[in-house]
């Protein structure tokens, strides 16, 4: 059977597309792009299985193909569903969906401990992103909130069971990229938790990119744990020859200071893809290769403006008009201060909702206001005081 | 006296032996098969028959059969599902027990019609002895030539293996069994692509219900159309019901289905009504993920018609105000119980057996508990009624099996039907407490009928 190069029309939120047989309505989506993808927190393209979990990509199918044009009853999982020639998909424009996935987004966080601002995966948190998109003000869910205690996995990786959704993409990690699975999931139901076979067993070349496929702050990089707050950090692309993977990656700088190195991700969160194969990093570039001078930078990485620190979710934030007495039901705490004089960062006068990108330190130092790439070529490595920055701030280069 | 196909000879002593069950008639149905009919005839008096599948959802036997893809050089599995873990459902086990062969007959007549060289039984781990009691009869029909190589001299080969599970309901579910028989964690798995393209190592498989497989035998004995006679509409033929709660007479029934709910519950030849004079109050018809239904809906529909115990009937209403035959896991509570409590309950057992891979299921089973066992013990509130409702909603539908489904359906029609028990409990807290402690009688709160 002679396979005809046949596109299949697809038609998401009123935009038609031509894809190939075989494309997942959430890959056609993201051929469009815009507000028309769904969100994704368990399929991760690069990983065989994953996917159709956590129900955030659920979609309405208002009619099957052309040959069939009936809808499908229920909503379906976008990441695993297959589009047919003349299918017809809602996302944003179905009532369904927005219910539902509030509905998931609920769920996924009536476990989850609301502490963003100690975790350490803020600012580039997949369910922190869902939850601005999708979550509500406040929680219906009034019981304790299941937690586990924090275990180290290795040397390098730190599991906080706490934090996870199960999306099971780690374990895919552990199944698909490292060779002696000891990696995968105890029990079932919300008693679940990923663990390891024996406590501190994973020890692999690859098993570092479990902390990069985690959408949550549940699989941590113990060698940077609490050094910074990523936005606080630059991103810049780096290479080096690596005998063991490809060598591409992204080094998260502070001053001279190698604080992390992560895989290079495209704009959906999942790692770069070099000729069609997913550029994974191993454990030697990821943990050991901690100086600038281990690396040929190439250039500032381009942060998809979907994540907390890329794009400013704050805009349109509402200020509350109440003033602290009445926000605090009468009460006149003993220990107030103004946060505004005891750090620069806060400052009323610079209003961060309305910048378009993540704040730097010009932002602070009344500088520069207007927004531009944290990072120039060349300066990389080189003594950092010249005009213009200011090595004593985090935030310049 | 309604005519039964399976368990017509189950009393006859030592019926689990060989000799006894070929004495009354065994294995005529694989002679039948084997020598004088194709495979596809085999399929064909199946389809006839109507038989609808007996785990849960009824689908078409026949049908299911028909789907399985046949590529060139693939082989093709049967896989028993005697998983049985439905609260309230117990009618598998009664017949594995006490009839073996008849299973162990059924499945190599339906292996032949399928194609599979290789069947399995996966039981629920629980019944261990069972495990015993079939590996027994697989032992005796291979020793006098109903499995094994070439059965009598057709050309079949068959051999039939049983596979215990570890106690997890979910591997009722048909992939999260096939994934368990394959020896992976039992969760099921995503739909498309469905057994019967890509089943047991990726090969078609068809998987059934220990009690369909059963009736195969009488299917291909006396034809499908004969058993097509039995029973009113596309409900065809006999059906084990498993019946439990608060009757005179517990047990598993076979029923054809051509008689009442009302019948079934107080006739002398079924569970022989309420003991000690109580009333009706609810059922819940088919094992406990379908809707509840209080008396007044359950001995007649909504339009007033009979309600009659077949697949039909039953579902008379929608979940409005029907339920579903499932599994035949027929529950009976009397004007004494506590519709929160049993709910509540309900929700427990999905919670903990819920698979935990899709959000709205692990979540959503572990709140409504929570939110249940509040409102049972008087510390609920009346948006805590609401909030189940819209909880239930978002669960339902969402989710990649029909646990999620089970998981919600309880709470809904529980909610639907005996809202005002629920506001009694949250505006009754200290009476729902005294009565936990056992210091209260419930009978004070007004029954359904
Ligand atoms: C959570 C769950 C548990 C199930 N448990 C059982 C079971 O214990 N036994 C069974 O026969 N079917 C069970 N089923 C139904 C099976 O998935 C499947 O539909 C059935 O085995 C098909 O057989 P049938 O067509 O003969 O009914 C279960 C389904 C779900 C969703
Ligand atoms: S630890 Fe992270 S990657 Fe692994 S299942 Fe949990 S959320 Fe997913
Ligand atoms: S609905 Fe529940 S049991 Fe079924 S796959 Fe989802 S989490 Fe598992
Ligand atoms: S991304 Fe599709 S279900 Fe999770």
């Amino acid at each position: 059977m002679a396979e005809a190069p046949k596109l299949f029309k697809v038609t998401i939120d009123n935009i038609t597309i031509e894809v190939p047989p075989g494309t997942s309505i959430l890959n056609a989506a993201r051929m469009i792009g815009g507000d028309v993808t769904p969100p994704a927190m368990c399929y991760y393209s690069k990983l065989q299985g994953s996917g159709g979990k956590c129900r955030t990509c659920l979609v309405e199918v208002a009619a099957g193909s052309t040959a069939d044009p009936r809808p499908m009853p229920k909503l379906v999982a976008s990441c695993r569903t297959n589009v047919m020639d003349g299918m017809v998909v809602k996302n944003i424009t179905s009532e369904r969906v927005t219910d539902a996935r509030n509905g998931v987004v609920e769920f996924l966080l009536i476990n989850h401990p609301l502490d963003c601002p100690i975790c350490d995966q803020a600012g580039e948190c997949h369910l922190q992103d869902l939850g601005y998109d999708h979550g509500k003000e406040s929680t219906r869910y009034e019981f304790s909130r299941r937690t586990f205690d924090r275990e180290d996995i290795g040397p390098y990786i730190q599991l906080h069971m706490t934090r996870c959704i199960l999306c099971y993409r780690c374990t895919y990690v552990a199944d698909q990229l490292t060779d002696n699975r000891v990696h995968g999931i105890l029990d079932r139901g919300d008693h679940a938790e990923i663990s390891t076979y024996i406590s501190k067993a994973i020890e692999n070349d690859f098993s570092g990119n479990m902390i990069d496929v985690c959408p949550v702050g549940a699989l941590t990089d113990r060698t940077f744990r609490f050094k910074n707050r990523v936005w606080f950090t630059k991103p810049v692309d780096a290479h080096r020859d690596c005998p063991t993977c490809c060598g591409k990656v992204t080094l998260w700088n502070r001053g001279d200071e190698v604080l992390r190195v992560t895989v290079r991700k495209d704009p959906w969160g999942e790692v770069q893809s070099y000729d069609g194969k997913p550029g994974w990093i191993c454990n030697t570039c990821r943990f050991d290769k901690k100086k600038l001078s281990d690396w040929v930078i190439e250039g500032p990485t381009k942060i998809a403006r979907h994540s907390v620190m890329g794009a400013n979710h704050y805009i349109n934030a509402k200020r509350p008009l109440e003033t602290i007495s009445e926000v605090m039901g009468g009460r006149h705490p003993r220990v107030l201060m103004d946060i505004h004089k005891v750090s620069d960062v806060n400052q009323p006068e610079v209003m961060l909702s309305e910048l378009p990108g993540p704040a730097t330190g010009d932002t602070f130092n009344g500088q520069k206001l207007e927004y531009s790439t944290n990072i120039t070529d060349g300066k990389i490595g080189s003594p950092s005081n010249e005009e213009g920055t200011d090595s004593t701030n985090p935030n310049t280069p | 006296m309604g005519r039964k196909l399976l368990l017509d000879k189950a009393h006859i002593e030592n019926i689990r032996l060989y000799d006894v069950y070929r004495r009354e008639g065994g294995y005529r149905s694989v002679e039948k098969a084997l020598k004088s009919m194709s495979p596809d005839q085999v399929t064909e008096e199946v389809k006839k028959s109507g038989l609808r599948g007996r785990g849960g959802a009824g689908f078409p036997t026949g049908m299911k059969w028909s789907f399985l893809a046949k590529p060139e050089g693939v082989p093709r599995y049967l896989v028993v599902n005697a998983d049985e873990s439905e609260p309230g459902t117990f009618k598998d086990r009664y017949l594995m027990e006490f009839i073996p062969h008849l299973l162990i007959e059924g499945m190599i007549t339906s292996s032949y019609a399928l194609g599979s060289s290789r069947s399995y039984i996966y039981i629920r781990g629980e019944y261990a002895w069972i495990v015993d009691i079939l590996e027994q009869a697989i032992a005796e029909a291979k020793n006098n030539g109903w499995l094994g190589k070439n059965i009598l001299g057709s050309g079949f080969d068959c051999e039939i293996y049983v596979h215990p599970g570890a106690g997890a309901y979910i591997c009722g579910e048909e992939t999260a069994l096939l994934e368990s028989l394959e020896g992976k964690r039992g969760n099921p798995r995503i739909k498309p692509p469905f057994p019967a393209v890509k089943g047991l190592w990726d090969c078609p498989t068809v998987v059934n219900n220990v009690e369909t497989i059963a009736a195969v035998v009488p299917i291909v004995n006396e034809g499908g159309e004969e058993y097509a006679k039995i029973g009113i509409g596309k409900s065809t033929g006999t059906k084990l019901i498993s019946s439990c709660g608060n009757i005179k007479k517990p047990g598993v029934y076979e029923i054809d289905m051509t008689i009442s709910v009302e019948e079934f519950i107080y006739s002398d030849e079924y569970c022989g009504g309420i003991p000690k004079g109580k009333r009706l109050k609810a059922c819940i018809p088919g094992g406990s993920s379908v809707p509840i239904l209080p008396a007044n809906l359950l001995l007649k529909t909504a339009k007033g018609e009979t309600r009659m115990m077949t697949y039909e009937s039953l579902a008379d209403g929608g979940f409005a105000t029907g339920s579903m035959m499932g599994s035949g896991g027929f529950i009976v509570l009397d004007e004494t119980q506590c519709v929160v409590r049993h709910t509540y309950t309900l929700a427990r057992f999905y919670r903990h057996e819920s698979c935990g891979q899709c959000s709205p299921c692990r979540e959503g089973t572990g709140w409504m508990e929570k939110i249940l066992l509040n409102i049972e013990n008087g510390k609920g509130k009346m948006t805590d009624v609401d909030l189940l409702w819209d909880i239930q909603r978002k669960i339902e539908g969402n989710t990649i099996c029909p646990l999620g489904d089970a998981a919600a359906w309880p709470v809904a029609a529980a909610i639907r039907h005996f809202r005002d028990e629920f506001e009694w409990h949250i505006l009754n807290p200290e009476e729902c407490l005294r009565r936990n402690y056992g210091l209260a009688n419930y009978g004070s709160v007004p029954a359904k009928v």
